[in-house]
């Protein structure tokens, strides 16, 4: 499954993008969410608030109840702030 | 007509009026937003913005944006237009244009895209300052207020 970062998430893992095989009880945004927070002190400081960190799956807008069946690419990054 | 773009390059307000009302004689009305790098005063002004999104999803974004504000108010034209980079103080960052048969459909219309723009498409900005610092702008509930008054 490919990753994105975006903004200070991405600062924070440095990284932009990366691929990861997944383990099988990984099966919501929230369940990953937790666990990429355990991949380094990078991903831990960039999940470290969880209320302020939005999601996207396969480029729509998700929660963290959003199931990862089929998924191809999952986004993280902090709240918009374009215009 | 719906036109969506994201681009490095500024953008000219003259040509994306005519290219909009190229032809048309059912327009009767043009709302405009135009937003720009603002420099708030000393102590420590912003010198410029770098602007990052998603690309792929933030056309998307916009372009459901720009079709629900079609239908909601009937448009006979839209064009957004959002630039990513890095940005100076007083540059152009974002065009919204809305075009109706009546003026308030035109103009809430254009406050209606603008609000979603700025609460719902993948942009995320970050500030330089004069003194060398950088920060990322945090989203505002002003904003958030601004949107849901939409709903």
């Amino acid at each position: 499954m490919r990753i994105l970062y975006f903004a200070w998430l991405r600062e924070r893992v440095g990284t932009a993008e990366e691929e990861v095989a997944l383990p099988a009880e990984i099966a919501t945004v929230g369940q990953l969410r937790a666990w990429l927070a355990g991949r380094g002190p990078g991903h831990a400081a960039a999940f470290a608030l969880p209320g302020v960190v939005r999601c996207a799956v396969d480029q729509e807008f998700a929660g963290p109840e959003r199931s990862l069946a089929g998924v191809r690419e999952v986004a993280f990054f902090p709240p918009v702030t374009g215009g | 007509m719906i036109t969506i773009r994201v681009q490095d390059t500024d953008f000219d307000l003259g040509a994306e009026l005519a290219a909009l009302t190229a032809g048309r004689t059912d327009i009767g009305g043009i709302g405009c937003f135009v937003g720009t790098v603002r420099a708030d005063p000393a102590p420590n002004p912003v010198t410029a913005l770098m602007l990052e999104h998603y690309p792929g999803m933030t056309e998307a974004a916009m372009r459901a944006i720009a079709e629900q504000a079609a239908a909601r108010w009937s448009l006979l034209g839209c064009t957004l237009v959002h630039r990513v980079g890095t940005l100076a103080r007083g540059a152009n960052i974002v065009l919204v244009l809305a075009a109706a048969a009546h003026r308030q459909a035109a103009l809430d219309a254009t406050g209606f895209l603008i609000d979603w723009l700025k609460t719902r498409a993948p942009f995320w900005k970050k500030e330089r300052f004069a003194d060398g610092g950088e920060a990322w702008v945090e989203a505002r509930a002003a904003d958030d207020a601004a949107a849901s008054r939409w709903v």
